[in-house]
C-alpha cells in the first residue's frame, strides 16, 4: 500500500464514518417513526434529511455550559473519550481488501482494549457532573461494562480458535469457505448482545434510562459536549454492527455482482436498523436483572461455547 | 341496617354520643363528642359487627358561616367529618365531630387507620384545626410559607381580594430558604449505623413521574430506605372555587380534577347535586351519560398503558394507544364539541342530544378497538422483560389495601371483586350487563391486568348502550335542571320565571347535605356537598382516589430499587391534578 493510498483511506473511513454517524439520528428517528405510526422529521429538506444538518447547527451554537459545580477539566475531557475509543477502534476493521487503515496482527483484542476504554467516558462523565442522577449512571454504566466485557471478550474466542488469527482482515479471509455464523451461533448471539450493552442501547440504556435518571451520566451536559457523547452512540452502533459482519457475516465477502466495500455497508447496515428496531420494541430491565442475565446465563454459555469450539478445532 | 349501626353505637357509647342527623343522601350520619371519637372511631374498626374497615374520606367543615340550624343542633365553629364504608354492610357511615374556637385540636386517629396521616395533614393545611399526637403534622398541599388557611370562611378567595402581590428581597429570601432540603423536616434520617443515605429528588420536573410531584428519595446505594412524596404543586384550590360558583358554574371546574376522566368528574359531581336538589334523571340522559364515561375510562386506561410501557423503557406502545385515545376523542369531540375537558353534564341531564350519526361513530370503534386489545396484550403484557420489570414489584395485600384506602383497579388487583357500579349502582349501572374483573396477586402487573380487562367490558357496556339507546328527554323537566328546558318558557309565566332565575343566577339548590361515590378510572370519586340553600354550595369536599393512593407511596416502595419505583408509578394510575385539586 502507498501512502498516499493509506491517507486516503484514513480520510474516506473518517468521512464516511462521521456521516453515518450524523445520518443515523435521521435515520433512526425515521425507522422509529416509522414503526410507532408517526411522521418522524419531514419538513427540512427531501424526507426532513436536513434535519440532521439542523440539529448539528444547533448543537455548535448552543452555549457551552460548565456548571459551576463539575470537575471542569474532567468534565470536558469525558465526552472526548468515547469518540476517540470508538473512531480508533475503526483502524482495525477490514471494510474491503485493500480498505483498511492498520492491518494489525491483534486488531480483535485492540477493539476489546477499545471498547474498555469507552466505558471511562460515562465513569467520568458521571463523577464531574456532580450530580445524583448522573452519579447513579455512571455506577450503573460501569456495572454494566465490567459484567459484559468479560463475555464479549470470550465470544469471540471462538472466531479465534477458528480462524487461528486475530487479525481481523484475516479473520475475513478465512470465512470464504464459509461465513462463522454458522457455526460460532452461540457466539454470534452472545456477542450481539454484550454490543448492545456495550453501546448502551435500549434494552440496556440503563446508564441513562431516561424514566428513572432523567438523562443518566449525561444529564449536566448539553451543546457539542452531549452532541459528543450522542454521536459516539450512534458509531458505536456502526462500530458493534461492523464488528458482527466482520466477525460473523464475512466482511466484504459476497457474490461478486457488488463490489466488496458495498457488501460492507449493506451488510452492517442490516445491523444497524436491528439496533433500531430493538429500541422501538423493547422494554428495559432492571439493571440487576441485566447483570444476573450476564453473569448466571451468558457467561456460562460463552464458556461452553469457546470449549465445544475448541474440542471440535482439535478433534478435525 | 342503617338504623342497626346507629343504634348499635348508641346502645355501647350512650345515646349523647351518637345524635343523628337527617341528610339528604340518606346516609347514616351523626355526630360524636371529640372526646369519644378515637373510641368510637376503634369501635367501628374492629370490634363492631361487620366493621367499617375503610376510612373513605376525612374532612372538615367551617361552620361558623352557616346560618340553618342543622335538624336542630348546636352550633359548632367546625366539625370535622369522618367517612367510612363497610364492605360487609356495603354501606358507609358519617361522623361528624363539633368543634368550638378559632383554632381547635382534635385527637389524631393515624394509629387506627394510616390513610388518615395525609387527611388530617390536609384538614390542618385548610382549616388550622390541629391534631394532637400526629407524627408529622406539617402543611401538605399549600407551601409552608403560606399565610392563613385557605378553606376557612375569612380566607380570601379571589385575587382581588388580597390587594396587589408584592415580591420584597425579604420575601424572595425567606421563600428560597424555605426550599431548603432538610431531611430532618420531612423525618428522614441522614445516616444509618454503617453508610451515610443519599436523598435524591425525583421531580417537581422529572419524565417518570407524569406532571409535577415530588418524590424524596432516600437512598442506600440504589436501595429505597424511605420515599417520601411531596404533593401540593398542582393545587388550584377546587374546593375553595367551590364556595364561589354557582352549582352550574362549578362543572367545568370539576372536569379538570382527575383531567383524564373528562365528564367522569361532571358524573361524580352532578350525582351529589340532583340529590340534593332531588332531581330525577331521565332514562336516555342516564345512558348517554354512561356511554360517554365509559368512553373516558376506556381513553383514561389508554393513556395509563401506554405511559406504563415508557415507564419501564418500550417507547413504542405509548404512540399507538394515544392514536387509539383519539379515535375516542374524536367520537367524544362530535358528541360534545370538546374533547378531554367537555363539560358536557348538566344538572338533570346532559347539554344536548346527541348528534345525528353518532352510532356510525361508535359501532367503528367497537368493532377497530379489540383486535387493537389483543395486539398490545402481546406486545406489552406478555413481554418478558415487561413482566420482569412488574411482577412481584409493588405488593400489597387486601388488608393493607382497605387499611390505606386504596379503591378501584387496585384494590381488584387484591382480589377484592368490588366496583361501585355493580355494588351501589348509580345512573342506572344496574341495567347493564359486565364483568367486574380482578387478579390475585396485588403487584404492578396484576393492577395492569385487571385495567387491561376494564377496557375490554367498558366495550361491553358502551356496546349495550348503542344498541339500546332509550328514546326520550336528555333532560329532566325537573325546574331546577340547568339550564332549563326551554320547550314551555314562552307559554306559561311559572317556566319562565324558573328559566330566568336560573340563567341568570343560577339554581337555588335546597340546603342540606349529600355524597356521590362513583367508580371513576382510578377509583372511587365523590363529591360531598353541603348546600344552606344559596345559589352557590357551602362547601364542596371533593375525595379523589389518587390522594390515598400515593400515600402508599413510601409504604409500598421501601425496599425496592430506583428502577422499581418508576414501576410502581407506573402501575399505579394516579394524576395530579387528582391528588392535589
Amino acid at each position: 500500500m502507498s501512502a498516499g493510498h493509506h491517507w486516503l483511506v484514513i480520510g474516506g473511513v473518517l468521512f464516511v464514518l462521521l456521516n453515518t454517524a450524523a445520518g443515523l439520528i435521521w435515520l433512526e428517528r425515521r425507522m422509529l417513526a416509522l414503526w410507532q405510526d408517526r411522521y418522524g422529521p419531514n419538513r427540512a429538506g427531501p424526507f426532513g434529511i436536513l434535519v440532521v444538518l439542523a440539529d448539528t447547527l444547533k448543537l455548535f451554537f448552543k452555549e457551552d455550559w460548565i456548571p459551576p459545580f463539575a470537575d471542569k477539566v474532567v468534565f470536558v475531557f469525558a465526552p472526548a473519550v468515547v469518540v476517540a475509543s470508538v473512531l480508533l477502534s475503526f483502524t482495525v476493521i477490514p471494510f474491503a481488501p485493500n480498505v483498511l487503515v492498520a492491518d494489525f496482527n491483534v486488531g480483535l483484542l485492540f477493539f476489546l482494549a477499545m471498547s474498555s476504554m469507552g466505558v471511562y467516558s460515562i465513569v467520568l462523565g458521571g463523577w464531574a457532573s456532580n450530580n445524583k442522577y448522573a452519579l447513579l449512571g455512571a455506577m450503573r454504566g460501569a456495572s454494566q461494562m465490567i459484567s459484559y466485557e468479560v463475555f464479549m471478550g470470550l465470544s469471540v474466542m471462538g472466531v479465534v480458535i477458528l480462524s487461528g488469527s486475530f487479525n481481523l482482515r484475516e479473520i475475513v479471509e478465512a470465512q470464504k469457505s464459509g461465513w462463522y455464523i454458522l457455526p460460532q451461533i452461540v457466539g454470534f448471539f452472545i456477542f450481539l448482545i454484550a454490543g448492545i450493552a456495550e453501546t448502551h442501547r435500549l434494552p440496556f440504556d440503563i446508564p441513562e434510562a431516561e424514566s428513572e435518571l432523567v438523562a443518566g451520566f449525561h444529564s449536566e451536559y448539553s451543546g457539542m459536549k452531549f452532541g459528543m457523547f450522542f454521536i459516539g452512540e450512534y458509531m458505536g452502533i456502526t462500530l458493534i454492527s461492523a464488528m458482527v459482519v466482520t466477525l460473523y457475516f464475512g466482511g466484504w465477502l459476497g457474490p461478486a455482482f457488488l463490489p466488496p466495500v458495498i457488501w460492507f455497508v449493506l451488510k452492517t447496515f442490516a445491523f444497524i436498523m436491528l439496533f433500531i428496531l430493538l429500541r422501538a420494541s423493547m422494554p428495559r430491565p432492571r439493571y440487576d436483572q441485566l447483570m444476573e442475565y450476564g453473569w448466571k446465563i451468558l457467561f456460562p454459555l460463552s464458556l461452553v461455547n469457546l470449549l465445544i469450539t475448541a474440542a471440535i478445532k482439535l478433534m478435525l | 341496617m342503617n338504623e342497626s349501626i346507629i343504634a348499635a353505637l348508641q346502645a355501647r357509647f350512650g345515646e349523647q354520643t351518637c345524635k343523628v342527623q337527617v341528610t339528604r343522601d340518606a346516609m347514616p350520619t351523626c355526630w360524636v363528642p371529640a372526646d369519644k371519637i378515637v373510641a368510637v372511631l376503634q369501635y367501628l374498626k374492629s370490634d363492631v359487627n361487620m366493621p367499617y374497615r375503610m376510612l373513605y374520606d376525612l374532612t372538615a367543615i367551617d361552620e361558623r358561616a352557616y346560618k340553618r340550624a342543622q335538624n336542630g343542633h348546636i352550633h359548632f365553629d367546625f366539625a370535622v367529618v369522618y367517612n367510612l364504608f363497610s364492605f360487609e354492610r356495603n354501606d358507609f357511615l358519617r361522623l361528624k365531630v363539633g368543634l368550638r374556637g378559632e383554632y381547635p385540636n382534635l385527637p389524631s386517629i393515624t394509629h387506627i387507620w394510616p390513610a388518615a396521616n395525609w387527611y388530617e395533614r390536609e384538614v390542618y393545611d385548610m382549616f388550622g384545626i390541629r391534631f394532637d399526637g400526629h407524627p408529622l403534622l406539617k402543611r401538605i398541599l399549600m407551601p409552608t410559607t403560606w399565610q392563613g388557611h385557605p378553606l376557612r370562611k375569612e380566607h380570601p378567595a379571589r385575587a382581588t381580594e388580597m390587594g396587589p402581590f408584592r415580591l420584597f428581597d425579604e420575601k424572595v429570601d425567606r421563600e428560597q430558604e424555605a426550599l431548603q432540603f432538610r431531611p430532618e423536616e420531612w423525618g428522614l434520617k441522614r445516616q444509618s449505623d454503617d453508610s451515610d443515605f443519599m436523598f435524591l429528588n425525583i421531580g417537581p420536573q422529572h419524565p417518570g413521574t407524569h406532571g409535577v410531584l415530588r418524590i424524596i428519595l432516600q437512598l442506600d446505594g440504589e436501595d429505597i430506605v424511605d420515599a417520601v412524596p411531596d404533593i401540593g404543586f398542582h393545587h388550584r384550590g377546587a374546593e375553595k372555587m367551590g364556595e364561589r360558583q354557582s352549582w352550574h358554574t362549578y362543572i367545568p371546574y370539576t372536569d379538570r380534577i382527575d383531567y383524564l376522566g373528562g365528564v367522569m368528574n361532571n358524573l361524580a359531581y352532578l350525582l351529589a347535586v340532583e340529590k340534593l336538589a332531588g332531581i330525577e334523571v331521565p332514562l336516555r340522559a342516564q345512558v348517554i351519560r354512561v356511554m360517554l364515561c365509559e368512553f373516558f375510562r376506556i381513553a383514561s386506561h389508554l393513556v395509563w398503558y401506554g405511559t406504563f410501557a415508557q415507564d419501564v423503557g418500550q417507547l413504542s406502545p405509548v404512540f399507538y394507544m394515544f392514536t387509539d385515545r383519539e379515535r375516542i376523542f374524536e367520537i367524544i369531540e362530535a358528541v360534545c364539541g370538546g374533547r378531554m375537558h367537555p363539560n358536557w353534564f348538566r344538572i338533570g341531564g346532559v347539554a344536548q342530544d346527541l348528534p345525528n350519526g353518532w352510532d356510525k361513530l361508535v359501532r367503528e370503534f367497537i368493532k377497530y378497538f379489540p383486535p387493537k386489545l389483543r395486539e398490545y396484550d402481546k406486545m406489552v403484557m406478555q413481554n418478558a422483560i415487561f413482566k420482569a420489570r412488574t411482577v412481584g414489584i409493588g405488593i400489597y395485600t387486601l388488608e393493607e389495601a382497605i387499611d390505606w384506602g386504596v379503591t378501584g383497579p387496585g384494590l381488584r388487583a387484591c382480589g377484592l371483586e368490588w366496583d361501585m357500579r355493580k355494588m351501589r349502582p348509580y345512573s342506572g349501572y344496574e341495567n347493564f350487563a359486565f364483568e367486574v374483573p380482578t387478579a390475585a396477586n396485588g403487584d404492578c402487573y396484576d393492577r395492569a391486568l385487571v385495567r387491561i380487562e376494564e377496557m375490554r367490558q367498558s366495550l361491553r357496556i358502551i356496546e349495550q348502550c348503542l344498541e339500546h339507546m332509550p328514546a326520550g328527554d336528555f333532560k329532566s323537566h325537573h325546574p331546577l335542571a340547568t339550564p332549563p328546558v326551554k320547550q314551555y318558557t314562552m307559554h306559561d309565566i311559572e317556566t319562565l320565571i324558573h328559566h330566568f332565575l336560573n340563567v341568570s343566577w343560577g339554581p337555588v339548590i335546597p340546603a342540606g347535605e349529600a355524597m356521590s361515590c362513583i367508580e371513576a378510572t382510578k377509583g372511587w370519586n365523590g363529591y360531598y356537598l353541603i348546600s344552606d340553600g344559596n345559589t352557590s354550595p357551602y362547601r364542596v369536599r371533593v375525595r379523589t382516589p389518587s390522594f390515598p393512593h400515593m400515600q402508599m407511596i413510601p409504604y409500598i416502595s421501601r425496599g425496592y430499587t430506583v428502577a422499581d419505583l418508576l414501576s410502581i408509578l407506573g402501575g399505579m394510575d394516579y394524576v395530579l391534578a387528582d391528588i392535589d385539586r
